[in-house]
């Protein structure tokens, strides 16, 4: 199975995005954002860092790089994409995932071992993981504020699409303390805090990242 | 050379912690008068020329499109530039 994570000018932790496709078996695929083409891969990863400098506003500039011009129609017709801090801003801007990202309220960088509660299991990337289980991932950025109208929020809720919610205090103003959300179709997951960085023994909080890596990998098996 | 003054603000139901970091700054100047502050932005295109109906059409395409995010952003306006706007000099 291979699984491509995009690098943007600014992209930081696509090398960490690699190296956790690696560690569950699968073949990690490097895709430059100049390039229209996603090298037959069977998922993607959109990873944290500041793509463009979060110029304009976080995400907006990336939704243009050539390599949404593939990616774009993939993901509506079912690839699983994963979208990590930047990489959610990225999907929210490109309309892939409903909502946006603002300042954190309190106005600061978080950089912390975050709690978050899994509520869907449902989607390619979190199938390995129990309904109501709790993760600690690290959560690290300026800008992981989500919002979006009350309709749109009840629809989410409604239909199961709220992947990830903070548990304890909501670390950011996120509304309804939102962590992830997935589309309609379910194949497309976007969280703020890091998989990647949780999943090796000694380097980070646990390694409940993991198991984004190996559903994913389960999923492709299936499919 | 025309200009193009675009104006994007938050929705007024979307929170601006930039505005509130402004507002809370205020009062320690003196100034206690201001109730709430939001922070918008201001983008400025250059034409060659006087600016058409057309510039201002694509403009108009170019702000709902990229300048502005609809989910939590409204593209206030959209006009032609006046000799203030370039030169608040004057």
């Amino acid at each position: 199975m291979k699984v491509g994570v995009v690098t943007f000018p600014g992209s930081l932790d696509d090398r960490d995005a690699l190296r956790a496709v690696t560690a569950v078996g699968a073949e990690a695929v490097s895709l430059w954002h100049g390039d229209a083409d996603l090298r037959g891969v069977d998922a993607v990863i959109l990873p944290g860092g500041f793509s463009y400098g979060d110029y304009l506003r976080c995400g907006a500039i990336a939704r243009f790089a050539p390599v949404m011009d593939a990616l774009v129609p993939a993901a509506q017709g079912g690839l699983p994409v994963l979208g990590i801090c930047n990489g959610f801003q990225v999907l929210c801007e490109s309309h892939l995932l409903p909502g946006a990202l603002i300042r954190n309220d309190h106005r600061k960088f978080n950089c912390v071992d975050q709690r978050l509660v899994v509520q869907n299991n449902q989607t390619p990337w979190t199938s390995d993981f129990e309904v109501g289980q709790e993760i600690t991932i690290v959560l690290k950025n300026g800008e992981g504020g989500y919002v979006a109208d009350e309709a749109t929020l009840d629809e989410l809720e409604g239909e199961g699409r709220v992947v990830f919610r903070y548990a304890g205090d909501n670390p950011n103003g996120s509304y309804r303390a939102i962590a992830g959300v997935t589309n309609e179709r379910g194949n497309v997951v976007g969280l703020m805090p890091h998989p990647e960085h949780a999943i090796e023994e000694g380097y980070g909080p646990s390694v409940d990242g993991l198991k984004f890596f190996t559903s994913v990998l389960k999923a492709a098996v299936n499919a | 050379m025309g200009h193009v003054v675009i104006d994007v603000m938050l929705k007024p139901e979307i929170l601006d912690p930039q505005g509130q970091a402004v507002r809370g700054a205020l009062p320690r100047l003196g100034f206690e008068q201001f109730a709430d502050v939001r922070q918008g932005k201001r983008f400025v295109l250059t034409v060659e020329g006087d600016v058409t109906e057309e510039h201002l059409a694509a403009a108009r395409e170019a702000a709902e499109k990229l300048l502005s995010n609809p989910v939590i952003e409204d593209v206030v306006s959209v006009r032609a530039a006046t000799s203030h706007d370039t030169d608040p000099g004057q």
